[in-house]
């Protein structure tokens, strides 16, 4: 119950500076012109891919790579959007409120996540509005698009859940943005190194953020994938609650 | 018959109050470091209903680290913190429901108005929906914020936003009050307003109010209790201060030069100190007052008595003796006569 109002106050305080709005115009924008492009190419090469046997269809030539580029942009926007959440409260003493009423650590960090979590859910929504707008005319692959929706719901989760723990670690919410893009950049493509080493190449690889959505963009719903980003979450939202609990406890 | 009944009734209400039925803070034996600084050493205090708690030191002496822990923000390296019967560190959601705190810098949420605002304050104390408009409304009537529900709280001027931190404090209607420095950086009419309003919180509820103002002390606490570097060097009540404060020497003014050795060779007299030719200070004892023996003999003498008034010892001054006793190598006798 306490996590619903926190988040509720989380997600009104996103939505009352311009930020919010202005995040949610620019990601639209730039989806919506990947999406333009890609319907552009699929149109050209449409009769081409027609005589294939085995040839993409319409979800996986618009739909994956827009959830791909999505995920990138996410990459640096996810950051921008959490790194207020503890750092700022902390800055302008607003988290004393928090402490001293009767609510739990995790109560304060679950709220706080769910607030955001709704916000890029609302955004995911509005990005897969678009592959879907074309079922008016086609016939989607609804399997692929859902495993694609999951795959970007769970990075967006994984961002959040870093982003947070990130701003629970300074009182500077830009330190705070900074650390956590890098950190997100160096999950990404932390599978670039050791690939020519087969001792390492399969940790690196089971580490990286986009190996797993690479496989679930792709169509194949798998439960390791799925089982990371969940892992993935629950450790720094546990990290995060142990850190403001540290906070209470020494400065 | 009606008698016996009404001895019993004043036993019994003798023994509730010496009982911990109304004991909402019980403070033992607190400490708190900062790596190797102590900020806070072997505090030990409490708090009944009723009474306005005031806690005075100078700066950095360990006021608000010790608001900082009693409302569960700062956790303490050693000791207990009862609230309510319940201990802060055991059952920290029961205790902390018993508590409203304003910091020394208000939390307010700058994008709201002060409607909004109060109302995710209610509801992070658990209030139901139900009896939240009520609470919001009492809590704004309290305040003197009656008109402003609709007003973004970034808008307000600094006095009414002390306003709000206070109502945000009060609107659960806590078993305990903790304000730390609520006055800071308020008008004078806006101080009168504030300090009032701490006078009336304190007949329903316990009140802590942390301040370096010492008249506020004086017009607003039951008690007072003066930290200095971590320790609690003073704690008594009021009525008690004001003993302390009663005079030991008189001001004498004639129109004549008044002869010193004539006062001083008076029975009760310790001491004569001449300011200037009309003005002298009489020392006394403080269980004999030669007031009269003093008028008396100037009138006997002809030197024309224009003022004899008893000089009182002020806060600040007992203040100042408190906080600056170990620098001149001064022992701690007040922590026998608080404890």
């Amino acid at each position: 119950m306490m996590v619903f109002t926190i988040a509720g106050r989380e997600l009104r305080h996103l939505f009352l500076s311009p930020l919010a709005w202005c995040v949610l115009a620019v990601i639209q924008f730039i989806t919506a012109w990947m999406f333009l492009v890609q319907v552009d190419n699929f149109l050209k090469f449409a009769p081409t891919l027609a005589g294939m046997a085995s040839a993409p269809g319409v979800t996986d030539a618009i739909a994956a790579p827009i959830f791909s580029t999505a995920s990138v942009v996410m990459l640096l926007v996810v950051p921008i959007m959490s790194m207020r959440l503890v750092a700022e409260e902390r800055r302008s003493g607003t988290l004393s409120l928090l402490l001293s009423a009767p609510v739990s650590m995790t109560e304060i960090v679950l709220g706080k996540y769910l607030g955001l979590l709704i916000f890029l859910l609302i955004m995911l929504g509005l990005i897969a509005l678009m592959p879907l707008s074309l079922a008016i005319g086609t016939h989607l692959d609804y399997g692929k698009l859902f495993s694609g929706v999951l795959g970007l719901a769970l990075v967006l989760g994984a961002f959040a859940a870093a982003g947070l723990f990130m701003s629970t670690l300074t009182k500077q919410p830009v330190v705070a943005a900074v650390s956590s893009f890098g950190l997100l950049l160096l999950l990404w493509i932390i599978s670039w190194a050791g690939s020519g080493d087969a001792r390492f190449s399969p940790t690196f690889h089971y580490l990286s953020l986009l190996d797993h959505y690479a496989s679930l963009l792709r169509g194949s719903f798998n439960t390791a994938d799925v089982l990371y980003y969940v892992l993935f979450i629950i450790t720094f939202l546990v990290l995060s609650i142990r850190r403001l609990d540290a906070y209470r406890l020494q400065h | 018959m009606a008698v016996p009944c009404y001895v019993l009734s004043k036993f019994f209400s003798v023994v509730n109050s010496m009982s911990n039925y109304d004991l909402l803070v019980k403070v033992d034996n607190l400490y708190r470091y900062y790596d190797d600084h102590c900020a806070v050493q072997n505090l030990n205090f409490e708090l009944r209903k009723g009474e306005i708690l005031g806690f005075l030191g100078p700066n950095g002496a360990g006021k608000s680290t010790t608001m900082q822990i009693l409302s569960g923000n700062l956790a303490p390296s050693t000791g207990q913190i009862l609230i309510n019967g319940v201990d802060i560190l055991d059952e920290p959601k029961r205790a902390k429901a018993n508590i409203g705190y304003l910091p020394e810098q208000p939390p307010l949420y700058v994008d709201l108005t002060v409607d909004e605002y109060l109302s995710y304050c209610a509801a992070l104390n658990r209030l139901p929906r139900s009896k939240l408009q009520a609470a919001r409304d009492l809590a704004k009537e309290r305040c003197g914020l009656k008109d402003m529900g609709h007003k973004l709280i970034g808008n307000l001027s600094k006095g009414y936003r002390q306003r709000v931190g206070i109502a945000q404090a009060i609107i659960h209607s806590p078993a305990v009050v903790i304000l730390d420095e609520p006055t800071v950086g308020l008008d004078p009419i806006q101080i009168r307003e504030i300090r009032a309003l701490i006078v009336e919180l304190g007949q329903e509820h316990g009140v802590i109010l942390s301040t370096h103002i010492l008249p506020e002390v004086q017009t607003v606490c039951s008690r007072v209790q003066i930290i200095h570097k971590g320790r609690l060097v003073f704690n008594d009540t009021l009525t008690g201060l004001t003993q302390r404060m009663q005079s030991t020497s008189l001001m004498l003014a004639c129109r004549q030069t008044p002869e010193q050795a004539v006062i001083k060779a008076l029975p009760g007299v310790n001491d004569v100190q001449p300011l200037d030719n009309h003005h002298l200070r009489v020392h006394f004892n403080a269980d004999s007052n030669p007031a009269e023996i003093v008028a008396a003999e100037v009138l006997k003498r002809g030197w024309g008595l224009l003022e004899l008034t008893p000089e009182h010892k002020s806060l600040e001054q007992i203040f100042v003796d408190l906080t600056t006793a170990d620098e001149t190598g001064g022992a701690t006798p007040l922590q026998e006569r608080a404890a």
